[in-house]
């Protein structure tokens, strides 16, 4: 197995479902000659053809109106928006006619669409490139939502995605790009949607979180495990909706839960999560869960030290972790 | 057999519940009629509950520092005089018949007592999370014999765990054996950071005066008002009576006593001092009772000069005195603190010379006598040395204003400064 990038993990995902399955094809602005712009898509055009990987004007509605028009004619379309910010324009498409056409059919019609968005900040994208908006989308039955923490996840859950029936939005951490690198198995390999993952085990303390967050603590992990304590950490990959028996689960295996997500705080998905373990571990829980986010400002500042201020980092996970161990 | 009831008495007029203090007696303890049972507290002041019967405590139905509505039953009590009534012929009998439920009630009570602390842990360690109180549960562990090791001492569940662990055997020998390698392997706990002081818990008379002091500040809206006043002839006729009045009366002739007396005047005047909110309306209160702040140990009290307008300076500075002795000695009950219509209190004798008094509810105000200090004070444009005495006077806003308080302690100021050697007579 090669050491592969997140990046090119979500790029073989691409070119091998594409390879095997001629109903699938991409579409979004800049994908095609350009290759996308974090070059995602690069040399799908001219292997695949300009009909099977489409460039298409910057209207964001219109790139999902086209995909979910496709895949009532029997196309699995794969639409990339540039940035996640941008998604907005295309809210409506996407809440109130994918989300809904399988309900609304009663089963005739199902809309198998997947929309990938880089979202996040780290990478000085400033306040339009930075932000995380999968919680817009996390609360809207009929949709599927995931972000891949890892680069054999990213690859796994995006084949995944590709071959659902529903539609899936698939939100890849820009800063993850090119910093995330694994051995990722070649070929056929997916990664259920819908299941949380162990990524680390320890019996201290109980860290969930998705995305860049995820490698984020496991560095944090490391470093408290010198003080002594272990630290479990479930990647939720699959945000909505939500696998609550593995989030159940492993925050009664310690009772003591840190939830941490880039996002705001206020009404994140982290939140929701809080809500379940309240709901169903009150008497096996041995603190307050507490929660680590975003500040709740509009968005990333671009000046270094204020998006650092932004950002969930290892240090600040490492103190809020060292601080639930020792509560 | 023939038990009774004692009931919580009821104390006051307006008291309806009461908290008992302490126990004075224990189950199988003889009493007779009229023989103390508990201490009871209400508003400030500690009584005791008088038995109405002659009998043995069969069993204490309220514990110490719990708070009981008047007519709850208190205790049981096996009353010798109806044993009698109904079976005299058998009296012989009667011992052997008490017997087995006395020994009963030997046993019960430690066991009682063990359940009862088992599930809480004292030092104050109360904070327990769900999952520990739980494998407690399960496992039938005594929090008490547990030493936590999360933040502030607390119980964590690996703490229970570690002991579920240990054994049984172990669970009562763990925390000495294992707590102090387990304190020097656990790098620097954030707790060590912080050490805990002793902790008083909060009961009797102080929790009296908080709940009391809680209520004042918070439904009466205070207003606040102080005015400086000349006593330096009231020093002259305190100082020209007080070795002889000693010797003749024999207790002290105080400066507060002038004071008291000056009030007790001036609310005559200014009947609205004397009143009370009532919520729908303001009762003006025909007798002038003048409450006095004594402090006993961490105890303070409010006993009640009562027709304080009718006492000359010498009664009052022997009602003064009288009240102060008992109150030092914890010997004041109920009726002594009943019926005050407006506070005047001495804050002067620990030397303040400023402060906010909060008010005694449902009294409509309270005055603050301050330290008399002697300050150069300018009169006729000339420099003179005087003593002065800060007059401190808080009000309730809702049946006074401004302007009625001030011209109630102008003449309260009036009056002190009138106080001359030529015209004052202390009796």
């Amino acid at each position: 197995m090669a050491k592969i990038s997140y990046l090119q993990a979500i790029h073989q995902a691409l070119d091998y479902e594409m390879g095997q399955d001629e109903s699938v094809f991409v579409l979004g602005e800049d994908v095609g000659k350009k290759g996308g712009v974090f070059k995602v898509t690069a040399g799908l055009q001219e292997k695949y053809g300009a009909l099977r990987c489409l460039d298409t004007p910057l209207a964001e509605s219109n790139i999902v109106g086209t995909s979910i028009g496709a895949a009532m004619m029997g196309k699995r379309p794969v639409a990339e928006i540039q940035f996640a910010d941008y998604i907005l324009p295309a809210t409506n498409q996407i809440l109130s006619e994918a989300a809904k056409i399988r309900y609304r059919s009663n089963n005739d019609w199902n809309c198998p669409i997947v929309i990938r968005a880089p979202f996040g900040g780290g990478i000085h994208g400033a306040l339009y490139h930075s932000q995380s908006v999968e919680t817009i989308f996390a609360s809207t039955p009929g949709l599927k939502v995931v972000v891949p923490s890892t680069p054999a996840d990213a690859k796994g859950l995006l084949i995944s995605a590709i071959r659902d029936n529903d539609p899936v939005l698939f939100f890849e951490h820009k800063k993850a790009y090119r910093l995330l690198k694994e051995e990722v198995p070649e070929g056929d390999h997916t990664v259920p949607i819908g299941k949380a993952d162990i990524k680390r085990e320890g019996d201290d303390i109980t860290v969930i979180t998705y995305g860049l967050c995820v490698n984020y603590a496991l560095q944090a992990a490391e470093r408290l495990s010198k003080d002594g304590y272990e630290a479990e950490i479930l990647d939720l990959r699959t945000i909505y909706p939500l696998d609550k028996e593995s989030i159940i689960k492993a925050a009664s295996k310690t009772g003591k839960v840190l939830l941490v997500t880039e996002d705001n705080l206020e009404g994140s998905i982290i939140s929701e999560v809080a809500a379940i373990i309240a709901e169903n571990c009150l008497y096996d829980l041995d603190a307050p869960i507490m929660r680590l986010a975003g500040p709740d400002v509009p968005s990333m500042p671009y000046a270094p030290p204020m998006e650092d201020f932004f950002m969930i980092n290892p240090d600040k996970i490492e103190a809020k972790m060292k601080e639930l161990a020792e509560h | 057999m023939p038990m009774e009831e004692v009931l919580m008495p009821k104390l006051g007029e307006s008291v309806t519940e009461g908290t008992i203090e302490n126990w004075l007696v224990q189950p199988g303890d003889t009493v007779g009629e009229y023989d103390p049972l508990c201490e009871v507290i209400t508003d400030k002041v500690t009584a005791e509950v008088p038995s109405v019967f002659d009998g043995t405590i069969k069993e204490l139905l309220v514990d110490e520092g719990d708070t009981v509505e008047v007519g709850t039953p208190i205790c049981l009590m096996e009353t010798e005089g109806a044993a009698e009534a109904g079976k005299e012929d058998e009296s012989g009998a009667e011992p052997s018949q008490e017997a087995p439920p006395a020994s009963e009630q030997v046993e019960e009570t430690p066991s009682s007592g063990h359940t009862g602390t088992r599930d809480v842990p004292k030092n104050g360690k109360s904070r327990i999370s769900p999952v520990v109180m739980r494998l407690a549960d399960e496992n039938d562990i005594d929090l008490n014999t547990i030493e936590g090791t999360g933040f502030e001492g607390r119980i964590t569940k690996k703490d229970v765990l570690k002991t579920i662990e240990a054994g049984p055997q172990a669970a009562e020998t763990q925390p000495k054996a294992a707590a102090s390698p387990e304190q020097e392997a656990t790098p620097a706990p954030a707790g060590q950071n912080i050490v805990a002081g002793d902790e008083i818990p909060v009961t009797g008379v102080r929790k009296a005066v908080a709940s009391k002091m809680v209520q004042s500040s918070q439904e009466i809206p205070h207003a606040w008002l102080m005015m400086e006043v000349d006593a330096t002839n009231l020093v002259n006729v305190r100082n020209r009576h007080k070795s002889s009045f000693k010797e003749r009366e024999g207790f002290n002739l105080t400066f507060f006593s002038f004071f008291v007396k000056a009030v007790a005047e001036t609310l005559k005047e200014y009947p609205m001092l004397n009143s009370s909110w009532q919520g729908d309306r303001i009762v003006i209160n025909r007798d002038i009772n003048i409450s006095i702040a004594v402090a006993g140990d961490d105890k303070l009290y409010v006993p009640v000069i009562r027709n304080a307008d009718d006492l000359s300076i010498k009664g009052i500075a022997k009602q003064v005195g009288e009240l102060a002795a008992l109150g030092r000695n914890h010997k004041l009950t109920q009726d002594h603190m009943a019926g005050g219509t407006f506070t005047v209190n001495n804050t002067g004798a620990f030397g303040s010379v400023q402060s906010m008094g909060i008010i005694n509810h449902p009294q409509a105000a309270i005055l603050q006598v301050e330290s008399i200090v002697k300050k150069p004070v300018i009169i006729d444009d000339m420099i003179a040395v005087r003593h002065m005495v800060n007059l401190c006077l808080s009000i309730d806003h809702r049946i006074l204003d401004g302007l009625v308080a001030g011209q109630f302690l102008k003449a309260v100021k009036e009056r002190i400064e009138a106080y001359s050697v030529e015209t004052t007579s202390v009796y």
